[in-house]
């Protein structure tokens, strides 16, 4: 199912963190969004998930606008978001975040057979699976905050910067899974990355805001070969 | 015999105080509000006991009809008072404040009607047992067959909220929703309900120690009773004891709290009925500031 957003302006007060963008992501691709501190990318994922309402312009998901649903009710309609920094909840078990991702289905044998699931995908999460998850190590957290979003069986992911604070391995790792799970679940995903050439590998599509704007968009490779996205993003 | 009838009246007296800490705890996390009204609530919920106990001649029909009635009180307070207030008050010290103001207002309305209601004069719940203590060895204890009913039914009540609360998805929704609210929304819960709900379990909650309170007492209930008004003490005092935040923690707070009390009494002073309680919290509150369960622990239960 393809993402469409429409001249989608977003304010937080009277800051403008995102200004009149227009994006599309087709089913089944892998769009990396990179961008400096202050973009606005995490404010564009937190809109798309339903957390913040848009000042203007439209969001077109499945051909339905969902401007103004409720993040509770999107998840109902396939899309999962995994907020910045380790969204899980360290009070709970390990077992207990990943029940939550299904629990709006009201289906325990469901819901057991996604947590299987995912721990073939993070065999790290079955080994640790009563633990409280504020025990885990950073990598172990981002792995269960994406466990959780795959336990509600979701047609788009969201993903704010999976990367942050990880070590290069474990970063390789993540974004690897990443890749699998769009292809194996034919999910729309969109990667909000600070590491951009990571990003770019992984992804189908690479789309720079700045200053809350689309400043380039395109396929990842030819991104990846700009000359001014190279010197401004990617450091070489 | 002293010490032992001491203990068992203390343990008796502080189940109740931990019944009305934790709805005063589910309140907390349910929407961050201290609710001062919860003693009023649970006044008016023992009335509606009170009317079922006349009409019905059973304590034990009497008790979910305070609670059920408690309970719908607890949700429509939330619904058009509390929802209202967090959604208009969202920044500034104002925002600290409104809810403690309409609370207290809350308290003073609802003793206001049920005195209009039911008049300013005493009203008598009779208990399902005797309250006449048991003898042993030719001693007559404080301890009687209704305060081990009362404690025995307190237990049972505390099991089975830790069952929902630890075993099931709505328990599961109810912690989640507490600890990290956009979380909850993102899986798909619908958290204003589930604030509704951790309200209506602590109005039935709060029921329940109103309708022992009464019994435990002398039988008599009226707008402006002292023991409700020691109910509204313990209960906050209990509560913060545990931190504020923790289920057990409330629980560990209402015995700690009667005990210490019961012993204060029996010991030292029984002039120091309404003084003791506000020392015990000093003590704590110097000792520990953020309560025996607070900080990291207190999110546990
Ligand atoms: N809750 C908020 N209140 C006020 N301003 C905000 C809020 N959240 C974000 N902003 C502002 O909006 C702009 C965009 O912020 P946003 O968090 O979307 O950027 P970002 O691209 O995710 O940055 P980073 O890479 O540092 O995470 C920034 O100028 C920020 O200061
Ligand atoms: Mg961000």
């Amino acid at each position: 199912m393809t993402l469409t957003v429409s001249n989608l302006t977003v304010h937080h007060g009277a800051i403008c963190a995102v200004n009149q963008v227009s994006l599309t992501v087709p089913a089944g691709k892998l769009a990396a969004i990179i961008g400096s501190n202050g973009a606005g990318k995490t404010t564009l994922l937190r809109t798309l998930s339903g957390l913040k309402h848009p000042t203007q312009g439209e969001i077109s998901w499945n051909g339905e606008n969902i401007v103004g649903t409720k993040p509770e009710m999107l998840v109902r309609r396939g899309i999962s978001h995994v907020g910045e920094g380790k969204s899980v909840v360290p009070e709970l078990t390990v077992k207990e975040n990943l029940e939550l991702g299904a629990i709006w289905r009201r289906n325990n044998q469901e819901s057991k057979e996604s947590i299987e699931n995912v721990v073939s995908i993070f065999p790290r999460l079955g080994e640790r699976i009563n633990q409280r998850s504020d025990t885990l190590s950073g990598g172990e957290r981002q792995m269960l905050a994406i466990g959780r979003a795959i336990m509600s069986k979701p047609q788009l992911l969201l993903l704010d910067e999976p990367s942050l604070g990880l070590a290069p391995l474990v970063v390789e790792q993540i974004f690897q899974t990443i890749r699998d799970l769009t292809n194996s679940m034919n999910l729309t995903v969109l990667l909000v990355e600070q590491n951009a050439m990571g990003a770019l590998k992984i992804a189908d599509l690479g789309i720079v805001l700045n200053l809350g704007s689309v400043a380039v968009a395109g396929s990842a490779s030819a991104l990846i070969d700009d000359p001014a996205v190279r010197s401004a993003y990617l450091g070489y | 015999m002293d010490f032992l009838n001491t203990l068992l009246i203390g343990i008796t007296a502080g189940s109740i105080y931990s019944l009305m800490a934790i709805s005063m705890v589910l309140v907390w996390r349910s929407t961050r509000v201290v609710n001062f009204a919860q003693a009023g609530m649970a006044l008016l919920s023992t009335y509606f006991g009170f009317e079922a106990v006349t009409r019905l001649g059973s304590f034990w029909i009497a008790l979910p009809v305070a609670m059920v009635g408690g309970a719908l009180v607890a949700a429509l307070v939330e619904m058009i008072l509390i929802r209202l207030l967090v959604k208009h008050s969202s920044s500034g010290p104002i925002a600290g404040v409104a809810p403690i103001i309409a609370t207290l207002g809350l308290l003073g309305v609802i003793r206001a009607s049920t005195s209009m209601i039911w008049g300013g004069q005493d009203v008598r719940i009779v208990g399902p047992v005797s309250n006449d203590g048991y003898t042993i060895n030719g001693t007559t204890l404080v301890f009687s067959p209704l305060k081990l009913l009362i404690l025995l039914t307190v237990l049972v009540l505390m099991l089975i909220l830790s069952l929902v609360f630890q075993k099931t998805n709505i328990g599961l929704a109810l912690r989640a929703s507490a600890y990290s609210p956009e979380i909850a929304r993102l899986s798909g819960i619908k958290v204003d309900w589930v604030r509704t709900l951790g309200w209506a379990l602590a109005g039935a909650a709060g029921a329940v120690a109103g309708m022992f309170q009464t019994v435990n007492g002398n039988g008599t209930l009226s707008p402006d009773s002292i023991e409700f008004s020691l109910l509204l003490v313990s209960g906050f005092i209990a509560a913060v004891i545990g931190g504020l935040d923790s289920l057990i923690g409330a629980v560990i707070g209402g015995l700690v709290l009667g005990l210490m009390i019961s012993f204060v009494l029996m010991y030292i002073s029984s002039g120091l009925f309404f003084i003791a309680p506000f020392v015990i919290l000093l003590l704590v509150l110097f000792i520990r500031p953020q309560g025996i369960f607070g900080a990291k622990a207190a999110r546990r239960a």
